[in-house]
């Protein structure tokens, strides 16, 4: 297992080399000039300075190694140099936004804790919501509840967060008004007063996301349940005596465990990804909406940048979820 | 025994399609889900040939108007007749939706089929068909429209540029799952006994795979083709609500539901008919697409 987790850890690197090449190259073989909105009475020889202050025109391979060295190099000395108080990357160039000249990274971590909070409480909100109707449709497969299950689960399927979120707006914020539409990053929690106010905001993004989250969740744990509640280590578990609830929460439901946690570990980069459509609804400042502002401002540093955390995202939580996998499951052996 | 008993036990051979058939007029849903969705393309194809009010044609005299015989779905701030709005989107979400989904149905059983039964292929093909899985996919896509979108614009003109465009985008981020499915499938069919006996008698590879081999794995790739037009409509909604799909002039069901939500606060029912539209067809889609996998299943089907 130890050495399954570091073969793949050693796999991801080239894995995750490849993916940020991908995402450079194609920013630098799109066509389109950052320098284009420049008015043309400025001289030519100061758009080039202006071009090398940007980080721009030096050649392809050079600029590609320069942001490796940035992104894998100097960004953990920064981190290491906050958290211990040591100056390693001192007067070190780090990578930029050309939108507000400030480190990318820096941005970052100012809009982390909105998207962590709000997709992280749906994410569990929904696993939390999804396991028991999942656990119930399946052992009264084709009962009342199974089939209004179903039919819910196709709808968080098939109804986009975009058209959700914004029924929600509609009924909750515009016509019963219980809720604020948008959310607002300024609120501190210091009393009752702001944590009922924070609460409030979080309902309906949570909400929307969490229907998606459901709707998937559930219906592999059914699926789940059903594979195994007609194994013959139940009949025998029913055969000597044991309670019903013992035999589906312990011995049905462990076993059916395995591969939604997996799932459920697989789910979480797609969980971020569909923030960016929820973050635009709800005016969230997270980094789904810092993405989208990035992109029609052509700050390219910074797209370049979250869109490779998202990959980061994926391919570690790949790794866990195959860990996970194996760790739960004895009859999986990866050597 | 009699003749009749003998003639009773002699059933007349059915092909595998009639058995499918059967299978899915079984599943209520899935009934359900294909009327719905023949209904919504039919409708979106043929209404607006009779519709007396064009798309782009702005009444501005009639503007912001409710529920009424001629405006049946009212108007818009600019006096557009929604309803032919509507129709129109409806045209481009799903044409866009079909194409992608062909597309990506295309590459994904190219793949599918090379890595299967080319060995030297498979193990590269495979770890480009993982990166391709590894890549964050929303994200792509964003960028992929800021970043060619105004080059494709002056090459084939706004409407034809971002068609292109966002098709072209949607199916070369969605053939992998396809890829992987059909892989598989191969992969068994390839040691069948027919197979070898086609080769025995001098079949080339290309031959082998038309022939022989692709007819047997149509069925996976049928319910990926169902699945992948949902998935290709509910992306090009998402990138048109974002802002960066289809021109603003250009209605498509995303972009009337993003300019929907400016509106949101006077005139709340503007975003219900776009929303309700993507969603019904998403789940028509998904529902057609959920009795054909049962259909096809050959461990579930007659029972």
């Amino acid at each position: 297992m130890l050495s399954f987790t570091v073969r793949r850890l050693i796999i991801m690197v080239p894995t995750l080399l490849f993916i940020s090449l991908v995402i450079f190259l194609l920013l630098e073989l799109a066509p389109g000039d950052p320098m284009a909105q420049i008015p043309l009475t400025v001289p030519p020889e100061v758009k080039q300075q202006m071009r090398l202050a940007l980080g721009l025109g030096e050649p392809i391979p050079i600029r590609y190694w320069k942001w490796v060295v940035q992104f894998f190099w100097l960004e953990p000395q920064v981190l290491i140099d906050y958290y211990f108080g040591s100056s390693f990357s001192e007067g070190k160039l780090r990578v930029m936004s050309w939108q507000t000249r400030s480190p990318v990274m820096d941005i970052v971590i100012q809009r982390l804790p909105q998207t962590v909070w709000v997709v992280g409480m749906s994410y569990i909100v929904g696993v939390l919501i999804a396991l028991p109707i999942g656990i119930y449709s399946a052992y009264k497969q084709y009962s009342v509840f199974d089939q209004v299950g179903t039919f819910v689960a196709m709808i968080g399927y098939s109804v986009p967060p975009f058209f959700s979120g914004v029924l929600v707006i509609v009924i909750f914020s515009v016509q019963l008004g219980w809720f604020p539409s948008i959310y607002d990053t300024t609120l501190e929690v210091v009393n009752w007063d702001t944590f009922v106010l924070q609460l409030k905001q979080m309902v309906m993004p949570v909400m929307v996301l969490a229907l998606q989250t459901t709707a998937q969740i559930s219906r592999f744990m059914r699926a789940s349940m059903l594979d195994n509640l007609n194994q013959d280590y139940v009949r025998t578990a029913r055969a000597k005596g044991l309670s019903e609830s013992v035999v589906v929460m312990v011995h049905v439901l462990r076993n059916s465990m395995i591969p939604v946690v997996t799932v459920i570990a697989l789910g979480v980069p797609s969980v971020f990804g569909g923030a960016i459509i929820t973050e635009q609804v709800f005016r969230v400042n997270g980094i789904g909406q810092l993405l989208i502002t990035a992109i029609q401002a052509t700050d390219l540093p910074l797209v370049q940048t979250l869109t490779f955390m998202f990959a980061i995202l994926i391919v570690v939580f790949n790794l866990i979820a195959d860990v996970l996998y194996g760790i739960l499951d004895p009859r999986i052996r990866y050597d | 025994m009699t003749d009749t008993t003998l003639q009773n036990l002699v059933k007349k051979p059915r092909s595998r399609w009639l058995d499918v058939w059967d299978q899915l007029k079984s599943h209520k849903g899935a009934m359900a889900g294909g009327v719905v969705f023949i209904f919504i393309v039919s409708s979106v194809f043929i209404i607006p040939l009779f519709w007396p009010y064009e798309a782009t044609y702005i009444d501005i005299r009639s503007r912001n108007q409710g529920v009424s015989w001629s405006h049946p779905f009212g108007t818009d701030q600019l006096g557009r007749d929604t309803f032919a709005r509507m129709m129109a989107g409806g045209q481009t979400s799903i044409s866009v939706g079909l194409t992608a989904m062909a597309l990506s149905l295309f590459l994904g059983t190219f793949v599918g089929v090379m890595a299967g039964f080319f060995k030297r292929l498979d193990n590269i093909l495979m770890r480009l068909t993982d990166l391709f899985l590894a890549l964050p996919l929303l994200p792509l896509l964003l960028l992929m429209m800021l970043l060619f979108r105004d080059p494709l614009n002056a090459a084939f003109g706004p409407e034809q540029g971002i068609f292109i465009l966002i098709v072209v985008a949607i199916g070369i981020t969605s053939w992998m799952p396809t890829a992987r499915i059909v892989r598989g499938d191969i992969l068994a069919i390839k040691e069948r006994e027919f197979v070898l006996a086609a080769r025995s008698i001098g079949t080339s590879n290309t031959k082998l795979i038309l022939r022989h081999i692709l007819p047997n794995v149509v069925s996976p790739i049928m319910v990926s083709a169902t699945l992948g037009i949902a998935n290709a409509i509910i992306t090009e909604s998402a990138l048109s609500f974002l802002g960066l799909g289809f021109p603003p002039d250009f209605p498509t069901w995303g972009r009337l539901l993003y300019d929907a939500t400016d509106w949101l606060q006077m005139y709340p029912e503007r975003v219900f008919w776009p929303g309700l539209a993507i969603s019904l067809t998403v789940l028509s889609i998904n529902y057609l697409g959920d009795g054909l996998r049962d259909a096809l299943d050959p461990r579930i089907r007659g029972r």
